[in-house]
């Protein structure tokens, strides 16, 4: 079954056409990469499928239901997106950053519960901050930063998961880690990633999505859609595709 | 220190700091005499000083930094600015212009004063949503600087004002710019406003949580940003007037006071605006008993008062955090 989908989607954002009827059926287990230049409108499809954004024209549907009949709060509960900022201007722990993720969760008048708790520092550990929920927000650097995002996202234990750069700031080691915990879906869950590593994409998505800027965009599995041809038309920039230990690697010429 | 303790101390220095308000001025009264005659005013030997003079002085004041503290932590989440304080948006600006012409006018009747401030108040309140909200896309920055354009045209108004007005006026136009609570007319009013805004506040306090983390970090968490947007809006507005309207604009409570709660480790709404309506209403207080006392029979502008005892205290709370 789709856990979300769009029908004739036409996403414009001031001169760029982002896509013009686009449909597209995300399911469960799959984990899509959303790949394309600087400026070409990966973060504006990923904020109009999560409904921050009003698209030109088309519907967007999780599940069955169309996403502007559902109430912000019903959304948030299937649906969570990974921002590519963070905005702090103000001092909080790292627990209390994370614990907001639990908000759709929640009765207005309810406050978090001690299993709530606990989530956040299962989660925190998930992404080897365990020693930080005490630690000031401000003080951390930008991976760590960001993944205290990923664990407020993760807490929110959503169906779906859009991720608009999610390795962002992180070293190889933790964006092998982070790409790991996301893809491991034993929970029937589905990603789209925004990603600017191709090797990524490869390696952890199964299908791709390649937008081009000028309204094309190209969607199919990784290994059909990923290829020396498209990547080079895409980036406007020859790739080479290499095989090593049965994985296929992409290096800039 | 846990929160709720926190809260708790707080709760008990305000008794202890009303308490000693009451005793202290231009004429010390015995705690003993205070007591009698808070248990029964009526009771032979109460003390008019405490009654009539005192007792709603120093309950205006409190209920004054109570009002401004809470609508300075609730402005600063609504801009994403800690640089916000109540009056950024022109609301004690447009009360004042109010006010002033009033005096100009020849008005001298607290009642009349206090009508004409909240009116302003409301004014100015309704002039930044209207041109801010024109066409729906409300972000932070641009409700901010529109309510500092805006604020900075009840300035010129307000300078106007005084170039115009006869020197007689002059002098009492002074004390309400710079806030002066002798002018207080109506503590229950304050009261009122504080405890059903702090009820709302609270109904809030796990959205600001979220809020204040950003706008589209908020949506994509469920809340509904406008709708949201306009309650803090409207709430922090009118907490602002019932303070203006009381006292006239007493500077660096409602900036200040969220911060030093905040330096002391309380982040989470939910604590964060009872200990500051609790915090506002002590360093008012306090900074009135001075103001009253120090230079006695004189007094001084409570706004001066708020600004010496806050300024070191917040200067020194932030070397220590930025030591930690």
């Amino acid at each position: 079954m789709s856990l979300i989908s769009c029908n004739n989607l036409t996403v414009k954002i001031a001169d760029t056409q982002v896509c013009e009827n686009l449909t597209l059926s995300i399911k469960t287990r799959e984990n899509w990469a959303i790949l394309g230049m600087n400026g070409c409108g990966k973060t504006t499809l990923l904020h109009s499928l999560a409904g921050l954004l009003l698209p030109q024209s088309g519907d967007i549907n999780i599940g069955t239901i169309n996403l502007n009949t559902l109430p912000r709060r019903e959304v948030a509960q299937q649906l969570g997106l990974l921002l590519q900022h963070q905005e702090d201007h103000f001092p909080g722990t790292v627990l209390e950053a994370v614990l907001i993720g639990r908000h759709p969760h929640l009765k207005s008048w309810q406050w978090e519960t001690e299993s709530d708790e606990q989530l956040v520092i299962d989660t925190l550990k998930l992404v080897g901050l365990e020693h930080f929920s005490q630690r000031s927000i401000l003080t951390l650097s930008g991976g760590e930063r960001q993944r205290v995002a990923l664990a407020t996202l993760l807490v929110q234990q959503t169906k779906i998961r859009l991720l608009d750069e999610p390795v962002n700031h992180l070293d190889i080691h933790h964006q092998h880690e982070v790409m790991k915990i996301l893809t491991k879906n034993d929970d029937n869950i589905a990603n789209m990633f925004v990603l600017h590593d191709v090797n990524l994409a490869a390696r952890y998505c199964d299908h791709a999505l390649l937008i081009y800027g000028d309204g094309k965009v190209l969607q199919g599995t990784t290994t059909d859609v990923l290829s020396e041809k498209n990547l080079a038309e895409l980036y406007l920039y020859p790739l080479q595709e290499i095989m090593h230990n049965n994985q296929r690697w992409f290096i800039a010429n | 220190m846990r929160p709720l303790s926190f809260i708790i101390f707080l709760s008990v220095m305000s008794i202890l700091l009303i308490t000693g308000s009451l005793m202290v001025g231009s004429v010390s009264i015995p705690l003993k005499t205070v007591w009698m005659t808070i248990i029964d005013p009526g009771a032979q030997g109460a003390s008019l000083i405490v009654t009539e003079l005192r007792l709603p002085r120093t309950l205006a004041a409190f209920a004054t930094g109570a009002l401004l503290a809470q609508a300075g932590a609730l402005m600063q989440v609504l801009v994403r600015n800690p640089l916000a304080d109540p009056y950024i948006l022109g609301v004690s600006g447009g009360a004042a212009t109010a006010v002033l012409i009033g005096m100009l006018l020849g008005l001298t009747s607290a009642f009349g004063l206090t009508g004409l401030a909240f009116i302003g108040a409301l004014i100015a309140m309704f002039l930044v949503f209207v041109i801010a909200h024109q066409k729906g896309n409300w972000t932070p920055t641009r409700l901010l600087l529109t309510g500092v354009v805006i604020a900075a045209g009840w300035g010129a108004a307000i300078s106007l004002i005084l170039t115009l007005s006869p020197a007689n006026n002059l002098h009492g136009m002074l004390f309400w710019l710079m806030g002066d609570l002798s002018y207080s007319y109506s503590v229950s009013f304050a009261f009122s406003a504080l405890i059903i805004g702090l009820i709302f506040s609270m109904l809030l306090s796990s959205q600001l949580n979220v809020l204040i983390r950003g706008d589209k970090l908020a949506a994509t968490l469920g809340v509904n940003l406008k709708q949201l947007h306009i309650k803090i809006y409207i709430l922090a507005s009118l907490l602002t007037a019932a303070a203006v309207v009381q006292a006239g604009s007493i500077g660096f409570v409602g900036f200040i006071v969220p911060h030093l709660i905040r330096l002391t480790g309380l982040t989470d709404h939910r604590f964060l605006l009872p200990a500051a309506t609790l915090g506002g209403g002590i360093l008012v207080l306090v900074a009135d008993t001075a103001a009253r006392t120090l230079i006695a029979p004189q007094q001084l502008p409570v706004g001066i008062i708020t600004a010496l005892i806050g300024i070191p205290l917040f200067l020194f709370l932030l070397q220590r955090d930025a030591k930690q």
